[in-house]
């Protein structure tokens, strides 16, 4: 360490950018996406409510982004009293 | 035409007040007629940052629910005849305020004045969320600091999905405007610099305050620091951002407090 050094403390502010930066990109994606999941989970009930009653907290909608490609999972637990095996 | 403003945050502590303050006494020196709205229900402050604090007799929350009519409730400002203030209710709490009601106050008060500037609550929810409701144009206060930017970052989007300019596909104006900054300390490196913030935030730039004695000065004395003292840094400061939401080109500088050499040996004086 020079001399230089000893008299002078690191400057914080850049440190204090970099990390806001990065935070921010994480905050900024994961904000448009969860808006998203929400639009698509109430069109994918609404869809599926056309054809057979479901319970609501039966049905999960995740999305696992990727680098390449990102993959959009939808559970739905059809319950057996439906009718909808029955009659396939 | 009227023009709904929305002073806003996230994080406490930065200076929505103040700002709120500053800036309608400011709108309304220069012959502008303003209301400055406290939204911050059951935390009031703006009446005792404007000195209004013992003239309260009813508030938004009794206008809203029909309690009190509009010009029962607003106070006029003793020294600036064109500036009034709506208070907030202390003692109900913030779901006593409805979205239909608090629409209704702001048509009203859009038809009184060229200015409504609404003091937002910090945080997210519905006192902060119906402040900026129905706003055209948000001045978002942030100090250069990294849960304030941070925070910052968050009304941003939420103007731009919350509102009801947004929700209607059109553009809400947002302003970034800097409080508490010191130059000296950005200039070594001791703090975030403006163009750090502007650049992280990518919203433009209304103004920037500096860290002065003056505003607590003026926050003990009830009186808005463009008022109390005009010659005073940040009440420049102030001033020429009021004159940029007027649409006013003004060049952006950072007024500092002129200390003499007596001040600088000395140090600090007595208010």
């Amino acid at each position: 360490m020079s001399m230089f050094n000893l008299f002078r403390r690191q400057s914080s502010a850049p440190i204090a950018r970099e990390r806001l930066q990065i935070l921010l990109a994480h905050e900024r994606s994961v904000r448009g996406q969860s808006d998203l999941l929400a639009v698509l989970r109430e069109e994918i009930l609404a869809v599926i409510e056309k054809h057979f009653p479901i319970e609501r907290e039966n049905v999960q909608i995740k999305m696992d982004r990727g680098d390449a490609v990102s993959i959009l999972e939808i559970d739905v637990e059809i319950p057996n009293s439906a009718g909808l095996l029955r009659s396939a | 035409m009227a023009k709904v403003l929305v002073v806003t945050s996230g994080k406490g502590g930065v200076g929505k007040t103040t700002s709120t303050a500053a800036l309608g006494a400011a709108l309304a020196q220069s012959g502008q007629s303003v209301v400055v709205v406290d939204f911050d229900v059951g935390l009031r402050n703006l009446d005792l940052v404007m000195g209004a604090e013992r003239r309260v007799v009813f508030d938004l929350i009794n206008v809203v629910q029909g309690v009190a009519k509009l010009p029962q409730a607003l106070i006029r400002d003793k020294r600036i005849e064109t500036l009034w203030l709506l208070p907030a209710s202390q003692t109900r709490d913030k779901d006593a305020l409805t979205e239909e009601g608090v629409g209704r106050v702001i048509a009203d008060l859009r038809a009184k004045f060229d200015w409504v500037i609404c003091d937002s609550p910090a945080g997210i929810e519905r006192g902060a969320t119906l402040a900026m409701r129905f706003a055209d144009a948000a001045v978002i206060v942030t100090n250069p600091e990294v849960s304030s930017v941070r925070d910052s970052d968050r009304m941003i989007g939420l103007l731009d999905s919350k509102t009801e300019r947004a929700e209607k596909g059109q553009r809400i104006e947002k302003h970034i405007l800097i409080t508490r900054y010191d130059a000296a300390r950005a200039a070594r490196g001791e703090m975030l610099s403006i163009e750090d913030v502007l650049e992280i935030l990518s919203t433009p730039l209304l103004g920037i305050i500096p860290e002065s004695e003056e505003v607590l000065r003026a926050s003990n004395l009830g009186s808005p620091v463009t008022l109390n003292n005009v010659a005073s840094a940040p009440a420049r400061a102030y001033m020429a951002a009021a004159r940029r939401l007027k649409g006013e080109d003004v060049p952006m500088t950072i007024p500092n407090d002129k200390k003499g050499l007596f001040d600088k040996l000395f140090g600090r004086r007595a208010a």
